[in-house]
Parts: structure tokens; C-alpha cells; sequence
């Protein structure tokens, strides 16, 4: 099963492995926290220099979501570059991938705490953005209803009989649905975390990521 | 013992306890008598913290009471930054410290005038860091500072070795050091424990010989009870309680109890309280136990040098022979435990391992010294090439290492406004920003710990409090569930919750944990030990062996064939509806396992299907649905060789390894100073680097570091190529109705590895059906 289809506030959304959102409707493609850009923050401030190779292999795994799914507008969750100065460090190569990316189709950049300000040369920049019943901003607010968000890298552990398996994942209730970390350099935070458990409701699912995708009751996960 | 000027290096070999460490010291004392001095005389370097305080209490003794005027201090990771500081201005003139501090020390602008005058450099316990990555932080850390002091004497002491000369080359160029043998003493009286049940055929922990142990500790002053890991340790430390009638003062010392229990143990052992102590390597080095009068090995010795090590501990003044006892775990290990007393009274000990040369620890040597100020590459590269360890280090290799610390190393060349260091046109190598040389040496260090996790009790009011048990492993800790029962410290404690760093636990009187077992290394069997072992098969000395060993060996003999040392003996019957395949190896436990995954892998191109495989020190025992018919087509050299690389690429081995190069190489930071920890979304896992440097940068030096490392190290592919050289196309297949005696232990074995390519996908489709069953849910 490579998609998990749900619904939020009466819409039908379609979670896909790969960890990014598709309003089929709307023709919405959604991800978050790309990160991009933060081998490039780590080095300038002196934390070494990790293999830089995280912007093309992030962009090209949303380069595979977009051929697959053919949205006409894509939005980027917030965090979608590790700090302000991340935006100007792409390279040429990079930047050309992205705007093959954007031709023939709107993009959204949503502001997120790592990004609260970008100089946005490809795409709009928004705080939050709204379609029908639903809102995408970064950081999910206490007590909305039909609300998208990223920020938290929500992710899972699950015990087998001779290793664990750690997946990033959606968690999603009645009313929200926090996203994974698309990014290739981004960690997480259990969805077993008090941050997270204040957030949802217990009667949420859990959606992994991975070669196919899985749904679990959230309350199963304790 | 005064010293002779001749040479520039002395190397000392004497017996664990024999006095070496103090009378290193004489001609230091001696010296700074006659002439007294201000500045650092003499650095001492010992493996252990421990050992360093021990001696500057040993010293300051003779100093005080002959009314000297000798400064001495030691500089360790416990030592105070304000007096770290304080010793890079005014240096003591005798200083006492581990290759991880000398590798910091050097990193400071100060380096050059703390050395200036320095005369003397002891490295003690040699022998004991030779074969790991410190040793080669230390090395490369004296090669560095010696510029300083040219005509300072380097003396090392070591515990008896095998191959003294490949050490002496550690401490000075070609032939110039002095080798010195001390007398080895009286004999030890080694023997193996007579059990009243033979022991268990399979198992590793020793269990069936309590009652006897407890026999010997009561007719002995003190005992010390040395097991291979940890795990094992705590068990028979907890078992041995159950047993314990006579309230004997008993108790367990091993790296994962916190400190201040070790500290507690150690000090109530000196003071004579105790009559015996559980232990691990933990208590192999150093410091002095004098009323130690016997020596107890619990399993299989895996080395001849680790085992007369541990003998030397009883009866350490020297006057008297010491005593010891082997209490093989099991049978396979009975014949192990008599070669290897056959061994010692040849005086055989097992050869040193010649590493390669480390790229990661050269790495972090050249970020350290770049904090110190900037240098000229070739320089440094000479320093190097002067220890003859690292002759073979080529300038392209040397290069790369220096391209790494700038750029990154990468293919892709990136961010060139960013990097960490700078060549300036002039060829010096410099920090580009001064500010983070803190940094640099925050992260300095080759002992990888896997991070660990202190364990506390949770109190009633939701808190944790007290001192910690003790520490687990994070990968450990993460398996947990509430619940979950484990052994530490000797207790039994149940798992309550994880809560920041500290895994929270309640006491449960329970006799048997749930979970046994914690990761604890585990030593593959040395070459010596397997040659020897096959030896005694072939010469039918086995007079000297119990009855149902002798009888076991015939029943082999007469069934199928005994394995020999100059041919490959290799084994197929049924069971079960499986057919096995049994390969005699004799290579250690590493090696073995990873013939296991070469042969399945092997299996599975030849439509074999193989579904698992386990692996002792001398032979892997695989599985699977179809009859192997021409074993020999499995071992081919070019095959075995070309799924080697395909499978290494993708294996937690590799992943495991990586981690730690990458850290000592300074890709990856032990702990960053000034980051807010906000949240575990900040970190993430070093799998995920070493997955995109696999596909975007396949030749990079750290892939290159880990294959070399782990060539050598958990994968030991080197014992398998040679035991394919020596037994060539000698292969002895015979074909058997039903397991033979040899392979029917290991049908026993713990640790079987399941091989099925997609098996992590099946298992958690299977969990999360069950899961969602239990939720009362339908998916």
C-alpha cells in the first residue's frame, strides 16, 4: 500500500509513504520541513562539514512525489530551509531543479521558525494558508479545527523480537494532522512525547512511512 | 634500576604487578634531586584515570618522606578545568595523565613551552592500548610533542607480550630502543576447575559450577571471578547470591556500574573486606590488589596473553606461584580451556594484531594540532612516518586526510567560505576561526562509548532520586517497555519510564529478569588458540582430557571425520525437514559469523534458500530448503569476495562503525556546545549520512576508514581469507543421515541470524496486525 486515504473536517486527504500530503481535490501536494540548506548552517558555524548532499537528494525525492501525483500547487510546510542565510546557499544545480519543480503549477512557501523570513525569489510566502475548511501553517495551534502542520518531526519506534524500527510518520485526529520531516537530514520526536501527547487526541492515527505505508491507533502506541 | 643513555627508548616487560610502574619513576626522582628543575620533567601516560591517581598518591609518599621538592599532578577528564589551566602556565615537574588528555594538551598554543624541558616520557600498560585506536591517539600525540624536546628519553612498560620488538617500534624510529625482560617469576599453577556435573553443552555463562565456586572462595583469602562480558557477569554475580548460604562478602565490579560503586568496591577490597569480586576486563589493568589469592576464568579464555594477565593478578607480591582455576562454560570450551593451559606451560602467548593505520584518528590528530597554531603539512607528515607503525602511511593517504579536516573531502566541493580550516598560500594549515577550537577539542576522543544512560530508582513522589545504579546502553534502553525486568548491579529492577537521560526503575524481588541480557563485546578466539586446538585434535593427545570429552571426540571421529588443520571439514545432513550445512573454520567467533552471511548470500544466488545461520569461535552452521550438493561452489574465493561487498555496504556493522569514525574524524560531534537541546528534532541518525554518502560519494575517506575497520574488526575477513589460503581446495564434504556430535551443540547456540531478505518489512506487518488486533480495531 503506498497511500493511506483519510478523512479531515469532511475532506478526503491521501497520505503518502514517502511522508508527504495529497488533496487529490484541490490537487494539493503537501510537505514539510525540508530543512534545506543545514549542512550548510552547520558549517558556518564550525560544526563540521557533513556530506552536502542533502538539498538534491531531499528535491529529488519531492521531484519523484510531484511526478507521481501531478499537483497544481505544492506547499511547502515551513522549515523548509534551516535558517534565513540557508536560502542563498543552493547551487546553481539546485536552484535549477526546483524551478523545474515550480514550472506550470503554484508553490507555497509557509514561514516556519527556522524560515520566519525568506527573500522568496521562486514561489509565494505566506504565514499560514487556508482552502475550504482547512489551514496549513507550521506550528499546530491548541484547539483549531481542520488544521495541517509540520515543526514537531513526529516519528515511531516499534519493537520487534531482534531490532527496532524507527519511522517518521503522520499523526492525525478529528480535527489536525501534524506531518513528518520530509527533509533527508532532519531527526524526530516521538509521537510518544508529551509535546505531541498535548497536541492530539488519544483516539488519533499513526501513519509510518516507509517501503509501504502503515496506519496504527495512536493508543496502541503506549 | 638506573638508565642507561645509550638508546633514545627503553621498553620494559615484566609481569602484571611486578613493581614496574614505580621504579620507571627512580631515575625521574633521582634526577630531579640532583638537579632541581621548574619546569615538566617527566609525563607519565597510563590507560587508566584510575591508575594515575594510584600512582600520584605512590609517589607523593617517597617524596614527602624524603622531604623533595617535586611537584607531581595529574591531568585527567575528572581533573578541574580552573587547575588544567593552571598546569598549561606553571606544568608540575612530574605529570600523570591518559592519551585522551595528552591529546588535548597538545592542542593548546602553550604545547611548545610545556615541553620544552621535558626529559622523560613513561607509558605504562602498553600492551593494553597497542591493539586499539588510543594507542594510536597517543603515538601520533608523542610524535607531535617530541619536536619539542628532542633528547627526552620514552620509556615504556609492558606486561609480558608476545612480540616485544613490533612494540619497541611504537616508541622510537628503527632499532633504537633498549628491550628489557624482567625476570618472569615463579610458574603460575593454573588448572581447570573439577565440576561434580560435567558442563552443559551449549550455554555461556558458567552457571552449573556455583556450588564449587563457592567451595574455592571460602577456602581462599580473596577471589576474583573474571567473566568475558558484562551480561554474563551480572548473571553469575546474581546466581552466585541465590547460592550464597554463608553470606560470604561478595561483590561485582564491571564498566557499566557508576562510578561510585566501582570506587566503593575497590576501596573495600584494598581494606581486605571482601573474599571475592565479580569482574570483567574492568579490573584486568592496573591497580594493585594485594591479598588476591586466586584467580577464577569463567568461559572459554579466547587469548593466551588476556588469561596469564588475569593469573598475574593472585599472589601479586611475587613471593609465592599464583593460583587460578578455568571453568570452561561449556563442552566445546573444555578443550579450548586445556589448550590454552597446554600454552602457558610452553610459555606460548598469541601474536600481536598489526592494525592498519586508523585515516579517522589521523583526522582528529591534525584538527587538534591545527588548534595549537598553524602548521606545515610535510612537517607533520614526517612526525608521523618517524613511528614505525605508520611507515606505510603514503603521502595520498596522509593528503586525503588533510583535504578532509579543510574541505570536507567530498566530491562535491561546497561552501568553501565555511570550512573549519584554512591553507594559507605560505602551505601553512590554519583554523579559519580561531573560536572553534573549544569545540574541535570537546570532541576529541577515540573510545567510542555508545551513549549510555544512567539508571536511577523512581521515587514514590514521580521523581527519580539517589546516586544511579549504574549505566545502560541508549539502544538498550530504548527496547524497553514498562514492565520489562533486567539485571544490574546484581539486582533485579523493573523498567518504570525513560525520562530525559535517565532510564527510571523500581526494585522487583524477582529470580529471574525478563530481559538478561545487555551488548557487551565479545572476544572471537585468537589464531593461536584455534591452530592449537586443531593441533590437539590431530595428535590425539588427549590423555590429560576428561572421559566424556574423549568420548565425545570418538563418537565425532567415528560418525563423520575430526576437523584438521590443513583442510576444510564441512558437514550436510537433515533435520527437520531443513538441511544443514556445517563448516568447520576454526576462525573465531567474527569470522565465522561473517562466512554465515557469505554463505547465504552465497545460497541464495545458487536458488539454495537459505533461511538462517548461526556461528560459534569455530564453526557456522547454516540452514536452509534445499540440499547443498557441492559445497565447495559456496567458497569459491572470487564469489565469496564479490558478495562481500555488496553485503558489507548495507550492514549494521558497517552502520556501527561508521558511527565511530565518523565521531573520531570529527564529522559527527559528540556534544555541541551552546546548542539548545529543544528536542530530539535537532539530532538525527548517522545512518542517514552514511546511506547519502553511500550514493552521492562512494569513494569518500570515511566509507574507506569503515570498510578498513571493519574488515578488521567485527567482520575479521582477514581470518577467512586465510583459513581459505591455508586449507586451499582441500575440502572434506561428508555427507551425513542426521547431525553429527560436533554440529549437534550448536543447534544449541544462542543467536541465530534469520535470513530473509524483506524480514524487517514481514515482522512489522506482523506486529502491527497484532497491534491493531489488540486495539480491538480491523484494518
Amino acid at each position: 500500500m503506498h497511500s493511506y486515504d483519510f478523512n479531515l473536517v469532511g475532506e478526503r486527504l491521501t497520505a503518502l509513504r514517502t511522508g508527504s500530503l495529497f488533496w487529490e481535490e484541490m490537487g494539493i501536494l503537501c510537505v514539510s520541513d525540508l530543512h534545506l540548506g543545514k549542512t550548510h548552517r552547520l558549517n558556518r558555524i564550525g560544526a563540521g562539514a557533513l556530506p552536502p548532499y542533502e538539498n538534491i537528494d531531499t528535491l529529488k525525492r519531492l521531484q519523484e512525489d510531484i511526478h507521481n501525483t501531478n499537483p497544481s500547487c505544492v506547499i511547502c510546510l515551513g522549515d523548509s530551509f534551516d535558517d534565513p542565510l540557508a536560502e542563498r546557499s543552493l547551487s546553481t544545480n539546485e536552484i535549477d531543479t526546483l524551478k523545474i519543480l515550480q514550472k506550470g503549477r503554484d508553490w507555497i512557501w509557509i514561514s516556519g521558525n527556522h524560515d520566519p523570513y525568506i527573500s522568496c525569489k521562486y514561489g509565494n510566502y505566506l504565514n499560514s494558508f487556508s482552502k475550504s475548511a482547512i489551514t496549513f501553517r507550521h506550528i499546530a495551534l491548541r484547539g483549531e479545527n481542520g488544521e495541517i502542520s509540520g515543526h514537531y518531526h513526529p516519528k515511531i519506534s516499534v519493537k520487534l523480537s531482534n531490532a527496532t524500527v524507527v519511522r517518521t510518520c503522520f499523526i492525525a485526529d478529528q480535527n489536525k494532522i501534524i506531518m513528518p520531516a520530509y527533509g533527508t537530514y532532519t531527526g524526530g520526536m516521538s509521537v510518544r512525547s508529551d509535546e505531541i501527547k498535548e497536541l492530539v487526541d488519544p483516539d488519533a492515527i499513526v501513519m509510518l512511512t516507509g517501503k509501504k505505508i502503515r496506519a496504527i491507533p495512536y493508543s496502541s502506541c503506549f | 634500576m638506573f638508565e642507561s643513555f645509550e638508546t633514545s627508548a627503553q621498553l620494559l616487560i615484566a609481569p602484571t604487578g611486578s613493581g614496574k610502574t614505580l621504579s620507571g619513576f627512580l631515575p625521574t626522582l633521582a634526577d630531579l634531586y640532583l638537579n632541581p628543575s621548574e619546569k615538566l620533567h617527566t609525563l607519565y601516560i597510563s590507560p587508566l584515570k584510575a591508575l594515575a591517581s594510584d600512582i600520584k598518591r605512590n609517589l607523593e609518599r617517597p617524596i614527602s618522606e624524603l622531604k623533595l621538592d617535586i611537584s607531581v599532578e595529574d591531568r585527567t577528564g575528572d581533573t578541574k578545568q580552573s587547575i588544567k589551566k593552571k598546569q598549561r602556565v606553571t606544568p608540575p615537574n612530574i605529570l600523570l595523565t591518559t592519551p585522551e588528555s595528552l591529546a588535548l594538551l597538545i592542542s593548546y598554543p602553550e604545547a611548545p613551552r610545556i615541553f620544552s624541558n621535558l626529559r622523560r616520557i613513561i607509558v605504562d600498560e602498553i600492551h593494553s592500548i597497542t591493539e586499539s585506536k588510543r594507542g594510536d591517539q597517543l603515538f601520533l600525540a608523542i610524535s607531535n610533542l617530541r619536536k619539542y624536546c628532542l633528547d627526552a628519553k620514552i620509556i615504556g612498560l609492558s606486561a609480558t607480550v608476545s612480540d616485544p620488538s613490533l612494540i619497541a617500534g611504537w616508541l622510537a624510529p628503527e632499532s633504537d630502543c633498549e628491550i628489557i625482560l624482567s625476570d618472569s617469576g615463579l610458574e603460575p599453577n593454573v588448572s581447570i576447575l573439577k565440576t561434580s556435573e560435567p558442563p552443559p553443552w551449549a550455554g555461556s555463562g558458567g552457571l552449573y559450577s556455583i556450588p564449587e565456586v563457592i567451595e574455592e572462595i571460602a577456602k581462599h583469602r580473596t577471589t576474583l571471578i573474571f567473566h568475558n562480558t558484562r551480561a554474563q557477569a551480572e548473571i553469575f554475580f546474581h546466581n552466585l547470591w541465590l547460592e550464597n548460604n554463608k553470606n560470604l562478602p561478595i561483590a561485582i565490579h564491571h564498566g557499566s556500574l557508576d562510578k561510585e560503586q566501582r570506587r566503593q568496591v575497590e576501596e573495600a577490597m584494598v581494606r581486605g573486606e571482601l573474599r571475592a569480586v565479580v569482574c570483567t576486563g574492568s579490573l584486568d589493568l592496573g591497580i594493585d590488589w594485594g591479598s588476591v589469592d586466586l584467580v577464577i576464568q569463567i568461559g572459554a579464555p579466547r587469548q593466551v596473553k588476556r588469561l596469564v594477565q588475569r593469573i598475574g593478578r593472585a599472589n601479586h607480591n611475587h613471593s609465592r606461584a599464583s593460583k587460578a582455576l578455568l571453568i570452561p562454560a561449556n563442552r566445546l570450551e573444555v578443550l579450548e580451556c586445556f589448550t590454552a593451559l597446554d600454552a602457558i606451560n610452553e610459555n606460548k602467548l598469541d601474536s600481536e594484531i598489526q592494525t592498519h593505520v586508523p585515516l579517522d584518528v589521523i583526522c582528529q590528530h591534525l584538527l587538534l594540532i591545527a588548534c595549537a597554531g598553524p602548521f606545515k603539512p610535510t612537517d607533520i607528515f614526517n612526525e608521523i612516518r618517524s613511528i614505525a607503525k605508520y611507515n606505510n602511511l603514503s603521502r595520498q593517504e596522509f593528503d586525503q586526510c588533510l583535504d578532509f579536516c579543510i574541505t570536507g573531502g567530498y566530491a562535491l566541493k561546497k561552501y568553501e567560505q565555511w570550512h573549519r580550516l584554512v591553507q594559507a598560500s605560505d602551505g601553512f594549515v590554519k583554523l579559519r576561526d580561531p573560536r572553534v577550537a573549544n569545540r574541535l577539542r570537546m570532541n576529541a576522543g577515540t573510545i567510542q562509548d555508545s551513549d549510555t544512560l544512567k539508571v536511577k530508582y523512581k521515587s514514590k513522589q514521580g521523581k527519580s532520586k539517589g546516586s544511579s545504579i549504574g549505566e545502560v546502553e541508549e539502544a538498550f534502553a530504548v527496547s524497553l517497555t514498562p514492565g520489562d525486568t533486567f539485571l544490574i548491579g546484581g539486582k533485579i529492577v523493573k523498567f518504570e519510564s525513560l525520562r530525559e537521560m535517565i532510564v527510571e526503575v523500581s526494585p522487583k524481588p524477582e529470580k529471574r529478569p525478563k530481559i538478561a541480557v545487555f551488548s557487551g563485546t565479545k572476544f572471537a578466539t585468537s589464531t593461536l588458540l584455534c591452530d592449537r586446538i586443531l593441533k590437539t585434535l590431530e595428535d590425539k593427545r588427549w590423555d590429560n582430557l576428561p572421559d566424556y570429552l574423549c568420548r565425545w571426540l570418538e563418537q565425532q571421529e567415528s560418525y563423520s571425520k575430526l576437523p584438521e588443520p590443513n583442510s576444510l571439514l564441512i558437514e550436510t545432513f537433515p533435520r527437520n525437514n531443513l538441511h544443514y550445512t556445517c563448516v568447520y573454520g576454526f576462525a573465531g567467533r567474527n569470522a565465522q559469523q561473517t562466512l554465515g552471511l557469505l554463505l547465504t548470500k552465497r545460497m541464495e544466488e545458487l536458488n539454495l534458500n537459505p533461511l538462517g545461520f548461526v556461528a560459534n569461535d569455530y564453526t557456522t552452521l547454516v540452514w536452509g530448503l534445499t540440499k547443498v550438493l557441492n559445497p565447495k561452489k559456496l567458497l569459491e574465493g572470487e564469489n565469496i569476495l564479490r558478495g562481500l561487498d555488496l553485503w558489507l555496504s548495507n550492514n549494521a556493522v558497517m552502520k556501527r562503525t561508521f558511527r565511530s569514525v565518523a565521531t573520531v574524524a570529527g564529522l559527527i560531534e559528540r556534544n555541541l556546545p551552546g546548542l539548545k537541546k529543544s528536542g530530539r528534532q535537532a539530532t538525527f541518525s548517522s545512518d542517514i549520512l552514511y546511506d547519502t554518502l553511500l550514493r552521492y560519494d562512494p569513494n569518500h575517506l570515511l566509507l574507506t576508514a569503515t570498510k578498513n575497520e571493519a574488515m578488521q574488526g567485527l567482520v575479521d575477513f582477514g581470518r577467512i581469507e586465510n583459513m581459505l589460503e591455508k586449507t586451499k581446495n582441500r575440502i572434506d564434504h561428508i555427507d551425513l543421515k542426521r547431525v553429527s556430535p560436533f554440529s549437534a551443540p550448536l543447534l544449541l547456540e544462542a543467536g541465530r541470524i534469520p535470513i530473509h531478505g524483506s524480514a524487517i518489512e514481514l515482522m512489522l506487518d506482523t506486529e502491527i496486525n497484532s497491534l491493531i488486533a489488540d486495539a480491538g480495531l480491523e484494518y
